[in-house]
């Protein structure tokens, strides 16, 4: 026995079931990678008790080094395609491909209970595979995900005995109309979330009324456009446990039975705290649900075009306890102002764009965003699509909530300055990154000089994430973030003047990081070989507008998309045609 | 994209063609993540912009930027582009392209309908209406004090009964122009209104709006 000093007692005394069920505290993924590094005998520990895994790249590890490391698997988180895909900035079929991975899976002794998909390429066959070949398979979420139709969502209602949740965000699914739902069986009555609201056909009303009504654990149900008014009504009686709703059609007429059916129905919903949906909806529908207003802590008005000014600002009004809010920016600025006057506990807010056209139509300005953040203290997190904004604002922002973690600000017009002073925006941003000293999340628009990477690279220290477009004079801007950000784990940059002298200074820089996009920028052919041959850890991919079919091989060229990733599994080989990874 | 049209009168396929040129579509439906150009936008409002990006273009110092987007499909961002058309660049605004659609797709043609006279407006959502005969009759009904005074759509007015005054469509299109209900297309009606005002036959004439007994307009019933 080693008795040592107390101060020195090492923790390898202890058996490592001791170690196991402290390890079992250490839930965050950050954690236990910290965990695992402390020595071999932690390694190995971890390793084995690990029963979630997080992979933010797909394509840094393979299925079979995670299956071997991993063998108590039990939750895989799988990311895709990066993030600029979700603005068509990638050509379909450039990757990201979930059905490797449930191949390995289904053939190893994993016991997989949960998948978690982000823009990946999910075939129904996948989703059948994975249906059949895990008996605890308990939970799939797919976001922002393509590739499969309601055939592989009948065979997952079909197979999977155990199902709790099926959570489908915002995905591009072909709906071959209805009958999936049909495919639970009746024996299936373990159902806690099930959200199909991105799916565009037509659903089996009967099913779906069965399904709710023999599902006593729903918590979270999340309709699509196609369930109309009555049917919600009905689903309603039967689960008044429910937390998070999210309606299909709300469109009726308020002095019909429906209207007073569906509101006696809400008001035995004690538990709503979440709501969202409205995908049809008329300004007079929403006093329906006025009565459970009061303790809803997330409301996701984003998809609801047909409320405007008024009725949101009554509607926002009864909820006081709001935490979360998405909304459109029909909301205007004094409907913002409502907002920072009623929800006093609000901590996120997202106002999305309603008009794409850019007619200049009932948009915000700097005006709501300072109205908020007078109003809300506790706001962290922020995603902004407005008109215009300036420093002044931005800089009473930043003094009025220091505590945001993610702030994207989005102008619409590209590079537009300070209306008021024609000035770029760097000293409004610098601000920011100067006051939120725990900022990890930032996505720059207006127009910007190399100023506000400066201080980007001399404040943002916890800065993880980075989104940058139409901004910047030189290399310089980027080498500021480059050299300045230690924490930075993603940057992606679109139609920036910055090149091969900013790309290759630092070239290991780009180890520590996740990925690095760029598209549009004066980063050059040769530049971008230079890199590959320096840093065999990372895959730099070229991706290739299809028109451009004659891409010459001539290093001075300019890139249109470069995309480059830290790996540990060298290139991949399911890349297509136009991705020339070097 | 013409061969996509529903038939038509002629009429329609002739100024169809030369609207399509100035149509915004933000994508087609179903693209997914392909990197299909966006086509240039009409928008008088909007002529800072090319001037900015020019000015931008100058301090960025960097003479390779043109010669980027000249390449480029013709609708891009470019300097050298007529002012009186806004260029998107693709991707941008950055909304998912999923949202892009759900909003393109949805009830995004709520209009605003004003009656000279009455104390509030009502809105429409110009999807539910096949055709301007479908339209009037809603009208008809939201403001129930007033009816259709002709039944054959020669002459598209409303009439206040009580008071016999007469009222006539009138719209503002993207322009900002008002014009008269009925003159364009049902399809390319619904695209460009942006909100109905019934107007006072009395104001409507002074403004040269309302048609003159001797030449009724006809509505194209498409």
């Amino acid at each position: 026995m080693f008795w040592g000093n107390r101060k020195t007692l090492k923790m390898n005394y202890f058996p490592d079931e001791v170690l196991e069920h402290v390890f079992d505290f250490i839930s965050s993924h950050k954690d236990r990678n910290s965990v695992s590094l402390v020595c071999k005998s932690w390694y190995k520990i971890e390793r084995y008790s690990r029963q979630r895994v997080f992979i933010g790249n797909c394509y840094s590890i393979s299925p079979e080094r995670l299956i071997a490391r991993f063998p108590g698997l039990k939750s895989l988180t799988l990311k895709g395609m990066p993030h600029f895909a979700d603005f068509n900035l990638v050509p379909h079929d450039w990757g990201g491909f979930v059905y490797p991975w449930i191949k390995a899976l289904a053939k190893s002794r994993i016991g997989l209970e949960e998948l978690r998909l982000k823009r990946m390429v999910v075939s129904d066959e996948s989703l059948e595979l994975l249906s059949k070949s895990f008996l605890n398979f308990k939970s799939l979420v797919l976001v922002s995900c393509e590739g499969f139709t309601t055939d592989g969502l009948a065979a997952i209602a079909a197979n999977c005995r155990f199902l709790r949740e099926l959570d489908l965000q915002e995905n591009e699914v072909d709906d071959h109309r209805g009958h999936w739902l049909s495919s639970f069986p009746e024996s299936c009555t373990s159902l806690v979330s099930l959200n199909f609201a991105c799916l565009k056909g037509e659903i089996n009303l009967g099913a779906i009324e069965r399904l709710v009504a023999r599902s006593p654990n729903l918590k979270s149900l999340r309709l699509n456009r196609a369930v109309p008014f009555d049917t919600l009504q009905k689903l309603l009686m039967q689960a008044p446990q429910l937390v998070d709703l999210g309606t299909g059609n709300f469109v009726h007429d308020p002095s019909s039975e429906a209207y007073n059916k569906l509101k006696s129905a809400i008001q035995r919903c004690k538990s709503i705290r979440s709501l969202s949906g409205f995908l049809e909806v008329a300004p007079h529908c929403m006093s329906a649900i006025y009565p459970i207003c009061a303790n809803l802590t997330f409301l996701n008005l984003s998809y609801a075009p047909g409320l405007h000014g008024n009725d949101l600002t009554k509607l926002i009004q009864h909820c006081r306890k709001l935490q979360r809010l998405w909304i459109l920016d029909c909301i205007g600025d004094k409907g913002l102002g409502v907002v920072a006057s009623t929800c006093k506990e609000l901590q996120e807010l997202r106002v999305f764009p309603s008009d794409l056209i850019g007619a200049g139509n009932a948009a915000v300005t700097e005006e709501g965003l300072v109205h908020i953040s007078a109003g809300c203290p506790k706001l962290n997190s922020l995603l902004y699509f407005c008109q215009q904004m300036t420093n002044a604002a931005l800089i009473t922002v930043a003094k009025n909530c220091p505590n945001f973690i993610r702030f994207r600000l989005c102008i619409l017009d590209p590079q537009k300055p300070d209306p008021v002073t024609n000035q770029a925006l760097d000293e409004g941003f610098g601000a920011i990154v100067q006051s939120c000293k725990g900022l990890k999340r930032l996505s720059l628009s207006g127009l910007l000089t190399d100023q506000v990477f400066l201080y980007i690279g001399m404040y943002a220290e916890q800065l993880e994430m980075l989104s940058i477009a139409f901004a910047g004079d030189s290399d310089k801007g980027m080498l500021y973030v480059l050299n300045g950000c230690k924490k930075l784990r993603k940057l992606e940059i679109r139609d920036c003047p910055f090149g091969n002298e900013a790309l290759l200074e630092d070239v290991g820089k780009y180890e520590t990081m996740r990925s690095l996009w760029m598209s549009s920028c004066e980063v050059t052919l040769g530049g971008c070989k230079t890199l590959a041959e320096k840093m065999p850890s990372l895959s730099v991919e070229i991706i290739n507008e299809i028109e451009q079919m004659e891409f010459s091989l001539d290093d001075m060229q300019k890139v249109e998309k470069m995309y480059l990733y830290r790996t540990l599994v060298g290139h991949r080989k399911d890349a297509p045609e136009f991705v020339w990874i070097l | 994209m013409s061969s996509e049209e529903a038939p038509g009168s002629s009429e329609s396929d002739v100024t169809s063609m030369s609207y399509e040129d100035t149509e915004l579509t933000l994508g087609l439906p179903g693209e997914g993540r392909s990197s299909a150009v966006i086509p240039a936008l009409k928008c008088s409002a909007k002529r800072g912009f090319i001037e900015t990006f020019d000015l931008n273009l100058g301090r960025c110092c960097n003479t390779s930027w043109g010669h980027r987007h000249s390449d480029k499909h013709v609708n891009e961002s470019g300097a050298g582009k007529p002012p009186a058309t806004k260029a998107q660049a693709v991707g941008w605004p950055p909304v998912r392209s999923y949202r892009q659609k759900a909003i393109n797709e949805s009830s995004k043609l709520y209009v605003k309908v004003a009656v000279d006279g009455a104390p509030y407006l009502r809105k429409v959502n110009l999807e539910h209406y096949s055709n301007y005969q479908d339209l009037m009759k809603d009208l008809d009904n939201l403001f129930t004090c007033f009816t259709i005074r002709n039944s054959n759509m020669e002459e598209s007015k409303l009439m206040d009964v009580a008071k016999g005054m007469e009222y006539v469509p009138t719209y503002e299109d993207k322009d900002g122009d008002w014009m008269l209900v009925g003159d364009v297309p049902w399809k390319m009606f619904i695209e460009c209104c942006k909100r109905i005002r019934l107007m006072k036959s009395s104001e409507a004439a002074v403004l040269a709006l309302a048609p003159k007994a001797s030449t009724p307009k006809c509505p194209s019933p498409s």
